[in-house]
């Protein structure tokens, strides 16, 4: 009589859980630390401590409005002029929150891909090599290369091979989606961070990114913010639940699906709001 | 009365007014083409203007009207350039960006013939520049500075904060991402409010009377120096141009054929202003094409 089935719930579950990622064979190398960002005076993240292992997706869901969007954006300082954000953000070893660093040359390792595919108004081939030419690579050879495996990373080599001076505005959005992806890792990032790059796309486009995010894995850590959880569950290792400006919940992908310790988690993932 | 027969009638008055301005354009249009076209000429298009005989042409005013488009927009094209890449993409919004947009907005809508009597007083008299291209040039200036200024301001405004924010994270500073992305995209909108700008400025008549001043000596096309006084290229000498010109054969032309030079040259003006129209769209559109498909 006197356990009541409430009861049981509100002390097995947990207000917050967090497991930060321990494989050896994915040593850390990224991590942010007390990390809080205020649009104005509107703090839109309490604390984010995440840590990230190398060559693994992490996934960071959550309700709109969570703050997935706050928190992957100061990753690469693109908060800049819009934010303060305060806390440490490490990036192997470094300290990448402080104004001495060069930002232009961490974007170059943390690259980003955005919502709504944003190809340049230029050719395919100058999509990627501008930005590879104006840090001085002029070498035509070089940067044939260089166009040629960034295009083949991003699985867009063979659609757009023959027709690469032509313009990028032309791209299905699928593809354009892709040539971003090809231009991020052109400037060979160690870390993508990608924010909901599939939510303009249709279901193929979709699952052809998926594919491809999962291939570029090898090479590169991601971070992907998306709203679709069968997205999260199928390419991410780790996954971190946003809810109010806060993380509420982080472990590993099929901890957080199967068997979450956070009332919130668990009604959003089981779709019950959100 | 019924919705439907209100909606008839609003829609019938709507046409109606929209038939009776494209009506009174045509009409203008035609009158002014069929009165001036007859008169056109290879000689009266390069023949020096006469004063007291028949058979004077509009040559010095029409290269004047070029020389005088030309140096207005190689000064106000690259201010007004730095003024809206200023205004849109470094300044945030407070009251200094407030400011200058409120002075644009009022220098904007200034009557030309007020900027052409300023220029008189500030460039003729005070600078000592006297009646001269120069004097001209920078009345032009100021009568075009605010409009074009707006214009690329709106052209950097259609391209999509995707765009900056996509130089940005690949590494470029918000110099380059300006220079090598946005500027780039915004070229064909730029280009068509450039050209767009250059026929009103090309048509200005007021804010030149007092600056470029009302009489065109005659020149000497074959003297490309521009420090002698007779060459067409002497930014100093004083310099009608063909809108002011019209403006002075209808008020004080004493040649016996001042009504027929008169709408050769309003002619001349109409179908020069009406090239830049077309040739805005035509660039504006190739220029997009070239740049979006391929
Ligand atoms: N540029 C901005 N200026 C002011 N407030 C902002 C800005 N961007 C986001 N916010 C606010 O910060 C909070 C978190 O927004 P954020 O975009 O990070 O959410 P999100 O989790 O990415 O949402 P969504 O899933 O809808 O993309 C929201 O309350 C939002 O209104
Ligand atoms: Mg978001």
């Amino acid at each position: 009589m006197f356990i009541n089935n409430d009861v049981t719930r509100a002390t097995a579950m947990q207000e917050r859980h967090v497991v930060q990622p321990n494989d050896a064979g994915h040593p850390i190398i990224l991590s942010t630390e007390g990390l809080h960002v205020f649009y104005g005076k509107k703090e839109a993240l309490f604390e984010g401590d995440l840590q990230f292992g190398s060559n693994q997706i992490t996934a960071l869901i959550g309700p709109s409005g969570s703050g997935k969007s706050t928190y992957l954006r100061s990753l690469n300082r693109m908060n800049d002029r819009i934010a303060t954000v305060t806390g440490k953000i490490m990036y192997r070893g470094v300290d990448i929150n402080q104004p001495a660093i060069d930002v232009y040359e961490m974007r170059r390792r943390v690259g980003m891909v955005f919502q709504r595919p944003n190809p340049f108004a230029k050719s395919i081939y100058d999509n990627i090599a501008f930005a590879l030419r104006l840090r001085g690579t002029t070498d035509k050879h070089e940067l044939d290369e260089i166009v040629e495996t960034s295009l083949k990373q991003a699985a867009l080599w063979d659609q757009v091979k023959d027709d690469l001076n032509k313009s990028a505005l032309a791209l299905s959005g699928g593809q354009a989606q892709r040539l971003c992806i090809a231009r991020a890792i052109a400037v060979k990032p160690d870390i993508l961070l990608l924010d909901e790059p599939a939510s303009a796309l249709d279901p193929v486009s979709t699952s052809q990114l998926e594919d491809t995010l999962l291939d570029l894995k090898q090479h590169y850590t991601i971070i992907i913010v998306t709203h679709n959880m069968q997205q999260a569950a199928r390419i991410s290792e780790y996954t971190a639940f946003f809810n109010q400006g806060r993380v509420l919940e982080y472990d590993t992908t099929s901890q957080i699906f199967t068997n979450p310790q956070v009332q919130v988690t668990s009604d959003y993932v089981s779709g019950n709001f959100g | 009365m019924d919705s439907k027969k209100q909606n008839k009638i609003a829609i019938g008055t709507l046409y109606g007014i929209a038939g009776l301005v494209v009506l009174i354009l045509l009409a203008l249009l035609g009158y002014i083409l069929a009165s001036g076209l007859p008169q056109l000429s290879w000689h009266f298009l390069t023949a020096p203007a006469k004063a007291f005989l028949k058979g004077g042409g509009v040559g010095v005013q029409l290269f004047n009207s070029f020389y005088l488009l030309i140096l207005a927009m190689a000064i106000s094209f690259p201010i007004a350039l730095g003024a809206a890449i200023y205004l849109y993409e470094y300044a945030r919004d407070n009251w200094i960006t407030t400011t200058i947009r409120t002075a644009i907005e009022i220098l904007s809508s200034l009557p030309s013939v007020v900027v052409g009597l300023f220029g008189f007083l500030f460039f003729v008299v005070k600078l000592r520049l006297g009646f001269s291209i120069l004097s001209g040039a920078f009345a032009l200036t100021f009568f075009n500075l605010p409009l074009l200024t707006r214009s690329i301001e709106d052209s950097l405004r259609t391209i999509d904060l995707e765009q900056r924010e996509g130089g940005l994270a690949l590494g470029l500073s918000r110099w380059e991402t300006i220079t090598r992305v946005i500027l780039p995209a915004a070229v064909p909108s730029i280009l068509t409010g450039v050209i767009l700008s250059a026929g009103r400025v090309f048509g200005e008549a007021a804010a030149l009377i007092y600056t470029a001043g009302q009489s065109a000596p005659a020149l000497n096309f074959a003297d490309w120096n521009p420090f002698n006084i007779s060459s067409p290229l002497n930014p100093m000498r004083p310099a009608e141009t063909l809108a002011v010109h019209i403006w002075k054969i209808n008020s004080e032309g004493i040649m016996p054929d001042a009504k027929a030079i008169s709408s050769g040259s309003s002619a001349v003006l109409i179908i020069a202003i009406l090239l830049f129209n077309f040739a805005a769209r035509y660039v504006g559109k190739r220029l997009y094409k070239r740049l979006t498909s391929a």
